[in-house]
Protein backbone atom coordinates (compact mmCIF):
# COMPACT_ATOMS: atom_id res chain seq x y z
CA UNK A 1 0.00 0.00 0.00
CA UNK A 2 1.22 3.51 -0.97
CA UNK A 3 0.38 6.50 1.38
CA UNK A 4 -0.41 9.69 0.03
CA UNK A 5 0.36 12.95 1.58
CA UNK A 6 -2.61 15.61 2.32
CA UNK A 7 -1.42 17.24 -1.21
CA UNK A 8 -2.37 14.37 -3.09
CA UNK A 9 -5.30 15.97 -4.74
CA UNK A 10 -3.28 18.83 -5.15
CA UNK A 11 -0.60 17.09 -7.53
CA UNK A 12 -3.31 15.26 -10.05
CA UNK A 13 -5.03 18.65 -10.52
CA UNK A 14 -1.59 20.06 -11.14
CA UNK A 15 -0.73 17.98 -13.71
CA UNK A 16 1.83 15.88 -11.10
CA UNK A 17 3.46 12.44 -12.59
CA UNK A 18 3.32 10.43 -9.82
CA UNK A 19 6.04 7.78 -8.72
CA UNK A 20 6.40 5.24 -5.64
CA UNK A 21 9.14 7.37 -3.23
CA UNK A 22 9.67 5.34 -0.24
CA UNK A 23 6.57 3.96 -0.04
CA UNK A 24 5.19 7.14 -1.41
CA UNK A 25 2.68 8.25 -3.97
CA UNK A 26 4.46 11.75 -4.86
CA UNK A 27 4.79 13.60 -7.85
CA UNK A 28 8.29 13.62 -9.64
CA UNK A 29 7.53 16.14 -12.20
CA UNK A 30 4.12 18.51 -13.24
CA UNK A 31 5.63 18.08 -16.50
CA UNK A 32 9.42 19.51 -17.41
CA UNK A 33 11.72 18.66 -13.92
CA UNK A 34 14.01 21.08 -15.90
CA UNK A 35 11.97 24.07 -15.98
CA UNK A 36 11.26 23.47 -12.29
CA UNK A 37 14.54 23.43 -11.66
CA UNK A 38 15.29 26.68 -13.29
CA UNK A 39 12.23 28.08 -12.01
CA UNK A 40 13.56 27.50 -8.46
CA UNK A 41 16.97 28.96 -9.11
CA UNK A 42 15.54 32.12 -10.72
CA UNK A 43 12.45 32.74 -9.18
CA UNK A 44 9.95 30.64 -6.19
CA UNK A 45 8.79 26.71 -6.01
CA UNK A 46 7.47 24.91 -4.19
CA UNK A 47 7.86 20.71 -3.11
CA UNK A 48 5.22 19.11 -1.00
CA UNK A 49 7.63 17.35 1.50
CA UNK A 50 4.69 16.06 4.09
CA UNK A 51 6.03 12.28 3.54
CA UNK A 52 8.95 13.07 6.13
CA UNK A 53 8.87 12.94 9.48
CA UNK A 54 8.35 15.35 12.35
CA UNK A 55 9.63 13.91 15.66
CA UNK A 56 8.52 15.97 18.52
CA UNK A 57 11.37 15.13 21.72
CA UNK A 58 10.25 16.41 25.19
CA UNK A 59 11.28 16.07 28.39
CA UNK A 60 13.65 17.82 30.69
CA UNK A 61 17.15 15.62 29.82
CA UNK A 62 15.91 16.50 26.27
CA UNK A 63 19.13 18.13 25.32
CA UNK A 64 20.98 15.56 27.27
CA UNK A 65 19.84 12.54 25.27
CA UNK A 66 20.45 14.47 22.01
CA UNK A 67 23.95 15.08 23.17
CA UNK A 68 24.75 11.42 22.88
CA UNK A 69 22.27 10.63 20.47
CA UNK A 70 23.86 12.59 17.58
CA UNK A 71 27.20 13.42 16.14
CA UNK A 72 26.70 16.52 15.96
CA UNK A 73 26.50 18.92 19.20
CA UNK A 74 23.06 20.56 19.99
CA UNK A 75 25.23 22.14 22.21
CA UNK A 76 25.61 24.39 19.52
CA UNK A 77 22.31 25.14 19.52
CA UNK A 78 21.65 28.30 22.35
CA UNK A 79 18.74 30.22 20.62
CA UNK A 80 15.04 28.98 20.56
CA UNK A 81 14.09 28.15 16.97
CA UNK A 82 17.72 27.54 15.80
CA UNK A 83 18.42 24.48 13.33
CA UNK A 84 21.39 21.87 13.11
CA UNK A 85 22.16 20.14 10.72
CA UNK A 86 23.69 15.89 12.11
CA UNK A 87 23.90 12.70 11.39
CA UNK A 88 22.65 9.80 13.60
CA UNK A 89 24.91 7.07 13.82
CA UNK A 90 24.87 3.56 15.14
CA UNK A 91 27.79 2.24 17.24
CA UNK A 92 30.14 1.37 14.15
CA UNK A 93 29.84 5.25 13.08
CA UNK A 94 27.66 4.30 10.04
CA UNK A 95 25.02 6.83 9.50
CA UNK A 96 21.38 5.66 10.50
CA UNK A 97 20.15 8.76 8.94
CA UNK A 98 20.89 12.77 8.47
CA UNK A 99 18.54 15.31 10.22
CA UNK A 100 17.59 18.63 11.47
CA UNK A 101 17.01 19.05 14.28
CA UNK A 102 15.54 22.46 16.20
CA UNK A 103 15.75 23.89 19.39
CA UNK A 104 12.61 25.03 20.57
CA UNK A 105 13.48 24.96 24.50
CA UNK A 106 15.40 23.01 27.04
CA UNK A 107 12.49 20.27 27.25
CA UNK A 108 11.22 20.28 23.56
CA UNK A 109 13.05 19.81 20.89
CA UNK A 110 12.02 18.97 16.79
CA UNK A 111 13.55 16.79 14.72
CA UNK A 112 12.64 16.11 11.00
CA UNK A 113 13.80 12.92 9.83
CA UNK A 114 13.87 11.30 6.05
CA UNK A 115 10.43 9.37 5.07
CA UNK A 116 12.42 6.22 3.98
CA UNK A 117 14.21 5.61 7.34
CA UNK A 118 11.33 6.41 9.46
CA UNK A 119 10.90 3.10 10.91
CA UNK A 120 14.35 2.46 11.78
CA UNK A 121 15.04 5.81 13.36
CA UNK A 122 11.78 5.41 15.50
CA UNK A 123 12.80 2.40 16.80
CA UNK A 124 16.22 3.93 17.28
CA UNK A 125 14.91 6.50 19.14
CA UNK A 126 12.44 4.70 21.08
CA UNK A 127 15.16 2.36 22.28
CA UNK A 128 17.52 4.84 23.38
CA UNK A 129 14.80 7.53 24.46
CA UNK A 130 13.48 5.89 27.69
CA UNK A 131 17.53 6.00 29.49
CA UNK A 132 16.77 9.86 29.25
CA UNK A 133 13.12 10.00 29.88
CA UNK A 134 12.43 11.75 26.71
CA UNK A 135 9.46 11.06 24.52
CA UNK A 136 9.03 10.40 21.14
CA UNK A 137 6.42 11.22 19.41
CA UNK A 138 6.10 11.27 16.19
CA UNK A 139 3.52 13.81 14.13
CA UNK A 140 2.01 12.36 11.38
CA UNK A 141 -0.75 14.98 11.02
CA UNK A 142 1.30 18.17 10.17
CA UNK A 143 1.93 18.11 6.66
CA UNK A 144 5.35 20.00 5.33
CA UNK A 145 5.90 22.41 2.59
CA UNK A 146 9.15 23.88 0.98
CA UNK A 147 8.91 27.40 -0.57
CA UNK A 148 12.40 27.79 -2.20
CA UNK A 149 13.88 30.11 -4.77
CA UNK A 150 14.67 33.84 -5.01
CA UNK A 151 12.02 34.97 -4.41
CA UNK A 152 10.01 32.09 -2.20
CA UNK A 153 10.53 34.49 0.84
CA UNK A 154 8.62 37.57 -1.21
CA UNK A 155 5.77 35.57 -2.07
CA UNK A 156 5.11 33.15 0.84
CA UNK A 157 5.44 35.90 3.46
CA UNK A 158 1.99 37.85 2.45
CA UNK A 159 0.65 34.73 3.21
CA UNK A 160 1.44 34.04 6.63
CA UNK A 161 -0.96 34.86 9.63
CA UNK A 162 -0.40 38.75 10.50
CA UNK A 163 0.82 37.46 13.89
CA UNK A 164 3.82 35.55 12.32
CA UNK A 165 4.50 37.54 9.36
CA UNK A 166 7.23 40.24 11.55
CA UNK A 167 8.94 37.25 12.91
CA UNK A 168 9.51 34.96 9.99
CA UNK A 169 10.57 38.09 7.49
CA UNK A 170 13.21 38.63 10.19
CA UNK A 171 14.30 34.95 10.60
CA UNK A 172 17.89 34.49 10.14
CA UNK A 173 19.14 31.08 7.93
CA UNK A 174 18.73 28.06 9.81
CA UNK A 175 16.28 29.64 12.43
CA UNK A 176 12.43 28.38 12.81
CA UNK A 177 9.15 30.26 14.64
CA UNK A 178 5.83 28.86 15.76
CA UNK A 179 2.57 30.03 14.92
CA UNK A 180 0.06 27.98 17.00
CA UNK A 181 0.31 24.65 15.21
CA UNK A 182 2.55 26.01 12.07
CA UNK A 183 6.05 26.14 12.37
CA UNK A 184 8.21 28.20 10.01
CA UNK A 185 11.70 27.58 9.26
CA UNK A 186 14.52 29.38 6.82
CA UNK A 187 15.90 26.02 5.79
CA UNK A 188 15.92 23.99 2.72
CA UNK A 189 17.57 21.55 0.46
CA UNK A 190 18.18 23.38 -3.05
CA UNK A 191 20.79 26.02 -2.25
CA UNK A 192 18.57 29.10 -2.57
CA UNK A 193 16.60 31.12 0.20
CA UNK A 194 13.47 30.32 1.51
CA UNK A 195 11.08 28.30 3.92
CA UNK A 196 10.05 25.14 5.27
CA UNK A 197 6.95 25.30 6.48
CA UNK A 198 5.08 22.84 8.77
CA UNK A 199 1.38 22.93 9.41
CA UNK A 200 -1.27 20.88 9.92
CA UNK A 201 -2.83 18.38 7.35
CA UNK A 202 -6.17 19.86 6.97
CA UNK A 203 -4.68 23.51 6.07
CA UNK A 204 -2.23 22.26 3.60
CA UNK A 205 -4.33 22.42 0.44
CA UNK A 206 -5.64 25.33 0.72
CA UNK A 207 -1.82 27.47 1.47
CA UNK A 208 -0.77 24.93 -1.34
CA UNK A 209 -3.61 26.96 -3.59
CA UNK A 210 -2.69 30.28 -2.14
CA UNK A 211 0.96 29.85 -2.93
CA UNK A 212 -0.22 28.64 -6.63
CA UNK A 213 -2.11 31.91 -6.93
CA UNK A 214 0.54 34.32 -5.83
CA UNK A 215 2.80 32.55 -8.41
CA UNK A 216 4.82 29.97 -6.36
CA UNK A 217 5.24 26.93 -9.18
CA UNK A 218 4.45 23.17 -7.95
CA UNK A 219 8.18 21.30 -8.31
CA UNK A 220 8.54 17.46 -8.07
CA UNK A 221 11.05 15.40 -6.54
CA UNK A 222 12.75 14.90 -9.79
CA UNK A 223 14.15 18.69 -9.40
CA UNK A 224 14.65 18.56 -5.57
CA UNK A 225 17.33 15.82 -6.30
CA UNK A 226 18.77 17.98 -9.22
CA UNK A 227 18.35 20.88 -6.95
CA UNK A 228 20.54 19.69 -4.01
CA UNK A 229 22.96 17.67 -5.72
CA UNK A 230 24.35 20.84 -7.93
CA UNK A 231 23.90 22.49 -3.86
CA UNK A 232 26.50 19.80 -2.82
CA UNK A 233 24.11 17.95 -0.62
CA UNK A 234 23.77 14.73 -0.14
CA UNK A 235 21.13 12.06 0.36
CA UNK A 236 20.65 9.32 2.70
CA UNK A 237 20.38 5.88 0.80
CA UNK A 238 22.78 6.96 -1.79
CA UNK A 239 25.52 9.16 -1.01
CA UNK A 240 25.73 7.47 2.64
CA UNK A 241 24.20 4.81 4.85
CA UNK A 242 24.66 2.45 7.68
CA UNK A 243 27.81 0.78 6.14
CA UNK A 244 29.63 4.77 5.57
CA UNK A 245 30.65 7.11 8.21
CA UNK A 246 30.28 10.72 7.67
CA UNK A 247 34.16 10.95 7.47
CA UNK A 248 33.41 8.88 4.35
CA UNK A 249 30.97 10.90 3.23
CA UNK A 250 32.17 14.35 3.01
CA UNK A 251 30.41 15.00 6.32
CA UNK A 252 33.03 15.07 8.74
CA UNK A 253 32.18 19.28 9.29
CA UNK A 254 29.08 18.00 10.96
CA UNK A 255 30.72 15.72 13.54
CA UNK A 256 31.08 17.50 16.73
CA UNK A 257 34.99 15.86 18.40
CA UNK A 258 34.97 19.02 20.70
CA UNK A 259 34.41 19.20 23.95
CA UNK A 260 36.52 15.43 23.79
CA UNK A 261 34.65 14.71 26.80
CA UNK A 262 30.90 14.22 24.87
CA UNK A 263 30.52 10.80 24.52
CA UNK A 264 27.59 10.18 21.16
CA UNK A 265 26.77 6.95 19.75
CA UNK A 266 29.69 5.96 17.54
CA UNK A 267 32.11 7.88 18.70
CA UNK A 268 34.47 5.15 19.50
CA UNK A 269 34.27 3.98 16.03
CA UNK A 270 34.54 6.92 14.36
CA UNK A 271 37.85 8.06 16.46
CA UNK A 272 39.22 4.68 15.27
CA UNK A 273 38.94 5.48 11.97
CA UNK A 274 40.19 8.75 12.39
CA UNK A 275 43.31 7.71 14.01
CA UNK A 276 43.80 4.75 11.24
CA UNK A 277 42.96 7.02 8.38
CA UNK A 278 40.27 6.84 6.06
CA UNK A 279 40.20 5.08 2.47
CA UNK A 280 38.09 6.76 0.36
CA UNK A 281 36.29 9.61 0.55
CA UNK A 282 33.57 11.78 -1.48
CA UNK A 283 34.04 14.03 -3.86
CA UNK A 284 32.78 16.10 -6.84
CA UNK A 285 32.92 15.24 -10.09
CA UNK A 286 32.75 17.41 -13.47
CA UNK A 287 32.38 15.18 -16.58
CA UNK A 288 34.33 16.79 -19.45
CA UNK A 289 33.40 14.68 -22.50
CA UNK A 290 30.00 14.82 -23.53
CA UNK A 291 27.08 12.21 -21.28
CA UNK A 292 25.43 12.06 -18.43
CA UNK A 293 26.62 10.62 -14.79
CA UNK A 294 24.57 8.14 -13.34
CA UNK A 295 24.28 6.95 -9.87
CA UNK A 296 26.50 3.41 -9.69
CA UNK A 297 28.83 3.97 -12.71
CA UNK A 298 32.38 2.83 -12.02
CA UNK A 299 34.86 5.53 -11.67
CA UNK A 300 38.60 4.53 -12.88
CA UNK A 301 41.29 6.42 -10.50
CA UNK A 302 45.38 6.33 -11.03
CA UNK A 303 44.99 4.33 -7.33
CA UNK A 304 44.69 0.61 -6.77
CA UNK A 305 40.92 0.84 -6.09
CA UNK A 306 38.09 1.96 -8.39
CA UNK A 307 35.53 4.63 -6.95
CA UNK A 308 31.56 4.73 -7.53
CA UNK A 309 29.49 7.41 -8.05
CA UNK A 310 26.58 7.67 -5.64
CA UNK A 311 24.74 10.79 -6.92
CA UNK A 312 24.50 11.74 -10.27
CA UNK A 313 22.96 13.96 -12.64
CA UNK A 314 22.76 15.94 -15.57
CA UNK A 315 23.10 19.92 -14.12
CA UNK A 316 20.56 22.06 -15.44
CA UNK A 317 22.37 25.06 -14.41
CA UNK A 318 25.47 23.86 -15.13
CA UNK A 319 24.41 22.47 -18.55
CA UNK A 320 26.96 19.60 -17.70
CA UNK A 321 26.98 16.60 -16.07
CA UNK A 322 27.71 16.43 -12.21
CA UNK A 323 28.09 13.66 -9.78
CA UNK A 324 29.36 12.95 -5.89
CA UNK A 325 31.63 9.61 -6.42
CA UNK A 326 33.21 7.36 -3.19
CA UNK A 327 36.71 7.01 -4.36
CA UNK A 328 40.15 6.10 -2.65
CA UNK A 329 41.74 9.05 -0.69
CA UNK A 330 44.55 8.91 -3.17
CA UNK A 331 42.50 9.84 -6.22
CA UNK A 332 44.06 13.58 -7.38
CA UNK A 333 42.44 16.18 -9.65
CA UNK A 334 40.93 13.90 -12.49
CA UNK A 335 39.73 10.60 -12.87
CA UNK A 336 37.79 8.84 -15.46
CA UNK A 337 33.94 7.36 -15.45
CA UNK A 338 32.99 3.94 -16.92
CA UNK A 339 29.62 5.53 -18.89
CA UNK A 340 28.05 2.68 -20.88
CA UNK A 341 30.95 0.81 -21.66
CA UNK A 342 33.15 3.97 -22.22
CA UNK A 343 35.99 5.58 -20.45
CA UNK A 344 35.09 9.70 -20.49
CA UNK A 345 37.30 11.79 -19.11
CA UNK A 346 36.71 14.01 -15.19
CA UNK A 347 37.13 16.78 -12.97
CA UNK A 348 37.27 16.13 -9.62
CA UNK A 349 35.66 19.15 -8.05
CA UNK A 350 35.02 20.65 -4.35
CA UNK A 351 31.43 20.68 -3.91
CA UNK A 352 28.43 23.17 -3.49
CA UNK A 353 28.59 23.33 -7.47
CA UNK A 354 26.09 26.10 -7.43
CA UNK A 355 24.59 28.24 -4.79
CA UNK A 356 21.85 31.15 -4.68
CA UNK A 357 21.87 30.61 -8.69
CA UNK A 358 25.24 31.08 -9.18
CA UNK A 359 28.33 28.62 -10.31
CA UNK A 360 30.84 27.66 -7.40
CA UNK A 361 32.95 25.64 -9.83
CA UNK A 362 35.04 26.46 -13.33
CA UNK A 363 33.74 25.45 -15.99
CA UNK B 1 -3.74 11.11 -24.74
CA UNK B 2 -0.49 10.55 -26.57
CA UNK B 3 0.15 11.97 -30.14
CA UNK B 4 0.24 9.15 -32.25
CA UNK B 5 0.62 9.76 -36.38
CA UNK B 6 -1.60 7.21 -38.41
CA UNK B 7 0.95 7.54 -41.28
CA UNK B 8 3.80 6.23 -39.28
CA UNK B 9 4.65 2.13 -38.29
CA UNK B 10 5.68 1.87 -34.60
CA UNK B 11 7.88 -0.55 -32.73
CA UNK B 12 7.09 -2.14 -29.49
CA UNK B 13 10.24 -0.55 -28.11
CA UNK B 14 8.52 2.73 -28.88
CA UNK B 15 10.52 3.93 -31.94
CA UNK B 16 8.58 5.30 -34.88
CA UNK B 17 9.46 4.81 -38.93
CA UNK B 18 8.46 7.09 -41.60
CA UNK B 19 8.66 5.74 -44.68
CA UNK B 20 10.07 8.68 -47.26
CA UNK B 21 9.99 9.01 -51.10
CA UNK B 22 13.12 8.48 -51.81
CA UNK B 23 12.78 5.06 -49.92
CA UNK B 24 14.56 5.81 -47.14
CA UNK B 25 13.13 5.56 -43.41
CA UNK B 26 13.05 8.21 -40.73
CA UNK B 27 13.61 6.83 -37.30
CA UNK B 28 12.29 8.49 -33.93
CA UNK B 29 10.66 8.21 -30.49
CA UNK B 30 7.54 8.57 -29.97
CA UNK B 31 5.74 11.10 -28.03
CA UNK B 32 4.87 8.79 -25.71
CA UNK B 33 8.30 7.90 -25.01
CA UNK B 34 9.52 11.39 -24.48
CA UNK B 35 6.89 11.97 -22.48
CA UNK B 36 7.50 8.75 -20.00
CA UNK B 37 11.74 9.54 -20.06
CA UNK B 38 11.09 13.12 -19.56
CA UNK B 39 13.52 16.02 -20.55
CA UNK B 40 15.89 14.99 -22.76
CA UNK B 41 19.91 16.35 -21.54
CA UNK B 42 21.59 14.06 -24.52
CA UNK B 43 21.29 11.87 -27.76
CA UNK B 44 24.28 9.60 -28.44
CA UNK B 45 23.05 8.62 -32.46
CA UNK B 46 24.77 6.12 -34.46
CA UNK B 47 27.79 6.69 -36.91
CA UNK B 48 26.86 7.42 -40.55
CA UNK B 49 27.57 4.30 -43.04
CA UNK B 50 27.26 1.94 -40.06
CA UNK B 51 25.25 -0.95 -40.68
CA UNK B 52 22.19 -2.08 -37.82
CA UNK B 53 20.05 -5.02 -37.52
CA UNK B 54 16.76 -4.99 -36.78
CA UNK B 55 16.05 -4.66 -32.92
CA UNK B 56 19.97 -4.05 -32.60
CA UNK B 57 20.44 -0.99 -29.45
CA UNK B 58 21.84 1.83 -32.09
CA UNK B 59 21.24 5.13 -30.03
CA UNK B 60 20.73 6.32 -26.73
CA UNK B 61 18.31 8.73 -25.39
CA UNK B 62 19.54 10.49 -21.96
CA UNK B 63 16.59 12.36 -20.27
CA UNK B 64 17.60 14.38 -16.95
CA UNK B 65 15.68 11.28 -15.34
CA UNK B 66 17.80 7.61 -16.79
CA UNK B 67 19.61 6.41 -20.18
CA UNK B 68 16.96 4.13 -22.24
CA UNK B 69 18.35 2.42 -25.56
CA UNK B 70 16.85 2.80 -29.12
CA UNK B 71 16.52 0.29 -30.77
CA UNK B 72 16.20 -0.02 -34.97
CA UNK B 73 13.22 -1.25 -35.89
CA UNK B 74 13.79 -2.17 -39.01
CA UNK B 75 17.95 -3.31 -40.53
CA UNK B 76 19.70 -0.93 -42.76
CA UNK B 77 22.61 1.29 -43.23
CA UNK B 78 22.51 4.45 -41.24
CA UNK B 79 22.11 7.20 -44.44
CA UNK B 80 21.89 10.40 -42.30
CA UNK B 81 21.49 11.25 -38.43
CA UNK B 82 19.74 14.45 -37.03
CA UNK B 83 23.23 16.55 -35.70
CA UNK B 84 21.09 19.30 -34.36
CA UNK B 85 20.05 17.63 -31.29
CA UNK B 86 23.70 17.98 -29.85
CA UNK B 87 22.54 21.40 -29.29
CA UNK B 88 18.73 21.06 -28.58
CA UNK B 89 17.87 17.60 -26.89
CA UNK B 90 14.81 18.63 -25.60
CA UNK B 91 13.36 18.45 -29.74
CA UNK B 92 12.54 15.02 -28.82
CA UNK B 93 10.17 16.18 -26.08
CA UNK B 94 8.96 19.19 -28.04
CA UNK B 95 8.70 17.63 -31.52
CA UNK B 96 9.13 13.88 -31.15
CA UNK B 97 7.59 13.68 -34.87
CA UNK B 98 9.64 16.75 -36.74
CA UNK B 99 12.80 17.89 -35.46
CA UNK B 100 12.99 15.35 -32.77
CA UNK B 101 14.10 12.58 -35.31
CA UNK B 102 17.16 10.48 -34.62
CA UNK B 103 18.63 8.83 -37.83
CA UNK B 104 17.70 8.09 -40.94
CA UNK B 105 18.02 4.32 -42.70
CA UNK B 106 18.18 3.03 -45.95
CA UNK B 107 15.93 0.05 -45.12
CA UNK B 108 17.63 -3.87 -45.87
CA UNK B 109 14.65 -5.10 -47.03
CA UNK B 110 11.19 -2.61 -47.06
CA UNK B 111 9.23 -5.13 -46.85
CA UNK B 112 10.31 -5.71 -42.79
CA UNK B 113 7.97 -2.07 -42.06
CA UNK B 114 5.07 -4.46 -42.60
CA UNK B 115 6.26 -6.35 -39.43
CA UNK B 116 5.90 -2.69 -37.13
CA UNK B 117 2.11 -1.48 -35.83
CA UNK B 118 0.23 0.48 -37.59
CA UNK B 119 -1.28 3.60 -35.39
CA UNK B 120 -4.17 2.21 -34.56
CA UNK B 121 -2.36 -0.77 -33.61
CA UNK B 122 0.77 1.25 -31.21
CA UNK B 123 -2.57 3.14 -29.30
CA UNK B 124 -4.42 -0.66 -28.39
CA UNK B 125 -0.26 -1.53 -27.38
CA UNK B 126 0.34 1.58 -25.46
CA UNK B 127 -3.64 1.08 -23.48
CA UNK B 128 -2.79 -2.39 -22.83
CA UNK B 129 0.58 -1.71 -21.42
CA UNK B 130 -0.53 0.95 -19.29
CA UNK B 131 -2.33 -1.67 -17.11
Amino acid sequence: MTNRTPLYEEHVADGGKLVDFAGWEMPINYGSQIDEHNNVRNDAGMFDVSHMTVVDLTGERTREFLRYLLANNVDRLKDSGKALYSCMLNEDGGVIDDLIVYFLSDDFFRMVVNAGTREKDIAWLEKQAPAFGVSVTERPELAMIAVQGPNARDKALPLLSDAVRPAAAGLKPFFGVFDGDWFIARTGYTGEDGFEIVLPADAAAAFWQQLRAAGVRPTGLGARDTLRLEAGMNLYGSDMDESISPLEAALGWTVAWEPAERDFIGRTALERQREAGTTQKLVGLLLVDKGVLRNHQKVVTDGEADGEITSGSFSPTLQRAIAFARVPKSTGDTCQVDVRGKLLNARVVKPPFVRNGEAQIEL
Amino acid sequence: MSNVPVELKYAKTHEWARSNDDGSVTIGISDNAQDQLGDMVFIELPEVGQSVSAAEACAVVESVKAASDVYAPIAGEVLEVNDGLADSPESVNSDAYGEGWLFRLQPADAGELAGLMDGDAYETFLASEAH
